[in-house]
């Protein structure tokens, strides 16, 4: 007769599981922080645009990714590494660990860029997650960021939010923003074209734009512009024929583009076929200003942009010798000069790989501490600090102007001034950026 | 009254490409009877048939030039288009500058080509299939044919401009009697407007006026007894299906200069031009064309800054997003068989 009884069973289960799982107790130490390296590697998330309307900034982003990730490993010439005043970074990965990395497809959406990079924080292991190509997604990603006890270092985005309202603890801007546009632009824009002008608004129904409007009407209005309308026009629009027809009629002598990508190419396109840049009103030429500029485009919008005021994070053509050594490692490996996308997610990499050297570990506690306040240069952008309170970088901000004879497709917009960083600064707790706050920083497991 | 008038010139515009591509879905779905979800795709090779040609223009030779440096300070790469050198620089430049309305000529056997293989090669084999396979077999067709698009162009917009002599605004107010500078228009949108009327005037003519055209219409009409009568109907439609992807195809070309063309514009009129054809009636060619026109100037209408107030005021913010549904919503709901819909499409 079997002696094996339901209890039996229990019991012995239950000895036994013990058993087993008493070598994994005592030999693995619990982890201090999320996915933190064993190995001799550690993993980076790089999660980009790779298909929808932004897939071509998000290709470049990947593209300086990989070199970053190619000099943090002691390959190619170094690039900005040589050229950094921060010294900390070796040649020898982070810490000694080999850099590796995994990409991830937020195709511009939100929830997809949320999937992507919780898939690379629990699946892959990344340690840091970087990219994006729209403040849309910068805030989504930095909010999962911040509860995954990762660090966020944001790629392209421009709303004052993402260090606004929004703002987190684990996340990390390098790029510039709308408040920052507007007061570079707004000098520029007095000197060009005067103090008595009428500017009518057309901005993309998003967080980005909107905060972009909101900062440009008040630094226009700040030099004597008078602001008649602003129309929100939606995402998904194409045509924007409709809400450029009443622009004609509506008395203002500039139109204000708070549009991006595809948005802004198409709305140029529709403004200039309208006559609009022909156009004499109050006496005076009818101009278009579209406050944030990107090579591509620049590229994309041809013709139309020349002779139209804007500004950028970074261009190819500044002189600095961080400037002058990522164009030549960019340019030597892909074979055209490199985006402000690609040299902010380059910097944004090192940033992120140095804070690890000098905090001596990848904590995101340990290194999101060794990045605020951090002043630093060498990486084309002049002295640039990371502030403490809000984790904005504040560097000098660039007026750029689309070019009346391009030589070549590279070669679309000018720099009209290099606004000086003392005059796009502003206190942390301004109302355009307030109601929120960075909490805790989050180490995660 | 300036601002309703450019707000109509704009809705005849929109409307144009609405009518053209709901045109083309409606001659497949009523000779067919297939639903092709694809067609936004072809209005996008379409497009992309501009910029091929654009493109070949301006291969060019290059030459080094060994004065100037490039951005890493190599000597400098001069490229000539080479259409420049076996014509001269003055009329090689003129050919390039009207890659555009060149592309009409180019666009057209490449759309019939694709839409004899697109029909011979997958549709046919899904005619005796629902609609709802026929409706997914299509839109995975579209994605497919816009993923190879992206590939092979990128995901960023490409200009293509008109040529010269037509970019710029013409004073429409002053051909109708108004004082100067009240209604000005684009060129090429004016362009754009009377292109498509003449292709819609063409296709019309064409099924009206011509014995291959009565066949299809009668085949349209009951397809049986036109089988019976000894007419291979089936090749008749399959010619129709490459004259509704020309018909797209065109539409694109000429809408290249308009918006930049990129690889998801097909799918930004799809969903529009499926509401035109439902509002106008299932399988009805003039009701498609009605209300593409229609929903087109509705939509204009929309945006207008006094219309988006009103309505905002009745708490029914961003009117000029939902006009079109709005309407698609009351017609359907007053007329079941859109505006000009014949009895027993799609109602078996």
């Amino acid at each position: 007769m079997s002696k094996f009884t339901r209890r039996g069973l229990l019991k012995s289960s239950a000895v036994m599981g013990a058993g087993l799982a008493m070598p994994t107790l005592i030999t693995s130490p619990v982890a201090a922080y999320t996915n933190e390296p064993t190995g001799g590697s550690v993993t980076l998330g790089f999660n980009v645009p790779q298909t929808g309307p932004y897939a071509d900034e998000g290709s470049d982003e990947l593209r300086a990714y990989k070199l970053a990730v190619e000099h943090l490993n002691g390959g190619g010439d170094g690039g900005m590494m040589n050229t950094f005043t921060s010294k900390a970074l070796k040649g020898n990965g982070i810490l000694g660990k080999k850099v590796e990395f995994v990409t991830g497809d937020t195709q511009t959406k939100s929830d997809a860029a949320r999937a992507s990079a919780k898939s690379m924080i629990e699946k892959d292991g990344a340690i840091m997650i970087t990219g994006g190509s729209s403040s849309g997604v910068a805030v989504a990603v930095q909010g999962l960021c911040q509860e995954a006890g990762v660090i966020f270092m944001a790629g392209l985005t421009h709303s004052n939010d993402t260090t606004g309202k929004d703002k987190k603890a684990n996340g990390f801007r390098h790029f510039f923003n709308g408040y920052m546009s507007g007061a570079a632009l707004a000098p520029v824009l007095q000197n060009a074209y005067g103090k008595d002008r009428r500017a009518y608004h057309l901005t993309a129904d998003y967080t980005w734009g909107w905060t972009q409007q909101e900062s440009i009407q008040a630094a226009t209005e700040g030099v004597g512009w008078e602001t008649v309308n602003n129309v929100l026009t939606p995402l998904a629009t194409t045509d924007f024929s409709s809400y450029i027809a009443p622009v004609l009629n509506s008395g203002a002598d500039v139109l204000v583009l708070n549009h991006y990508g595809g948005n802004m190419i198409n709305s140029l396109t529709s403004a200039v076929q309208f006559g609009l840049r022909d156009k004499q009103v109050n006496g005076k030429n009818f101009e278009i200003v579209v406050p944030l500029y990107s090579e591509l485009m620049a590229k994309g919008a041809g013709a139309n942009i020349k002779g139209v005021f804007g500004s950028t994070n970074w261009s190819w053509t500044l002189g600095d010798e961080g400037t002058k050594a990522f164009v030549k490692s960019f340019g030597e490996k892909y074979g055209f000069p490199p985006s402000n996308a690609a040299q902010t997610v380059y910097a944004q990499t090192l940033l992120y790989a140095d804070a690890c050297e000098r905090a001596g570990t990848f904590n995101p506690c340990g290194v999101g501490e060794s990045l605020e306040g951090f002043e630093f240069d060498g990486l084309g952008n002049g002295p640039t600090l990371y502030r403490k309170e809000d984790h904005q970088c504040f560097k000098d901000v660039l007026v750029m102007k689309g070019k009346d004879d391009p030589v070549n497709e590279y070669d679309a917009l000018e720099i009209v001034e290099i606004t000086p960083r003392a005059q796009v600064e502003y206190a942390p707790d301004h109302p355009m950026f307030a109601g929120g706050s960075l909490g805790k920083c989050n180490p995660g497991a | 009254m300036d601002a309703i008038l450019l707000q109509i010139l704009n809705g005849l515009d929109k409307g144009s490409a609405y009518a053209l591509i709901a045109l083309g879905l409606t001659l497949i779905f009523g000779t067919l009877g297939v639903v092709n979800f694809a067609h936004g795709a072809l209005f996008m090779l379409g497009s992309f048939c501009a910029v091929t040609l654009s493109k070949i223009l301006v291969i060019s030779k290059v030459t080094i030039d060994p004065e100037k440096v490039d951005f890493l300070g190599n000597p400098l790469k001069v490229k000539t288009p080479y259409v420049m050198e076996w014509f001269g620089e003055s009329a090689g430049s003129t050919i390039i500058d009207w890659s555009v309305p060149l592309a009409i000529l180019f666009a057209i056997p490449v759309m019939l080509l694709v839409g004899y293989i697109m029909e011979r090669g997958l549709i046919k084999h899904f005619y005796k299939r629902p609609h709802a396979d026929q409706i997914l077999v299509t839109f995975g067709l579209a994605i497919v044919i816009q993923e190879i698009v992206k590939a092979a162009f990128g995901a960023n917009p490409i200009p293509t401009p008109a040529p010269d002599v037509f970019r710029g605004s013409y004073d429409f107010g002053v051909l109708i009697g108004m004082e100067a500078n009240a209604v000005i228009y684009p060129f090429w949108r004016l362009i754009y407007f009377g292109f498509s009327a003449t292709i819609i005037a063409a296709v019309f003519a064409f099924l009206q006026f011509t014995t291959f055209g009565m066949v299809v219409r009668a085949g349209m009409a009951d397809r049986e007894t036109v089988g019976l009568l000894g007419i291979n109907i089936d090749k008749r439609f399959t010619f129709m299906f490459g004259i509704a992807a020309a018909v797209a195809g065109l539409a694109g070309v000429m809408y290249t200069p308009i918006n930049s063309p990129n690889y998801h514009m097909g799918m930004d009129f799809l969903v529009l031009s499926f509401v035109v054809v439902v509002v106008g009636g299932m399988g009805s060619l003039p009701g498609a064309v009605l209300a593409g026109f229609m929903l087109g100037i509705l939509e204009s209408f929309a945006s207008m800054n006094e219309v988006k107030g009103f309505f905002e005021a009745l708490y029914l913010p961003s009117i000029d997003q939902i006009i079109i549904y709005l309407v698609a919503i009351i017609v359907l709901l007053t007329r079941p068989r859109g505006l000009m819909g014949r009895a027993g499409v799609m109602e078996d």
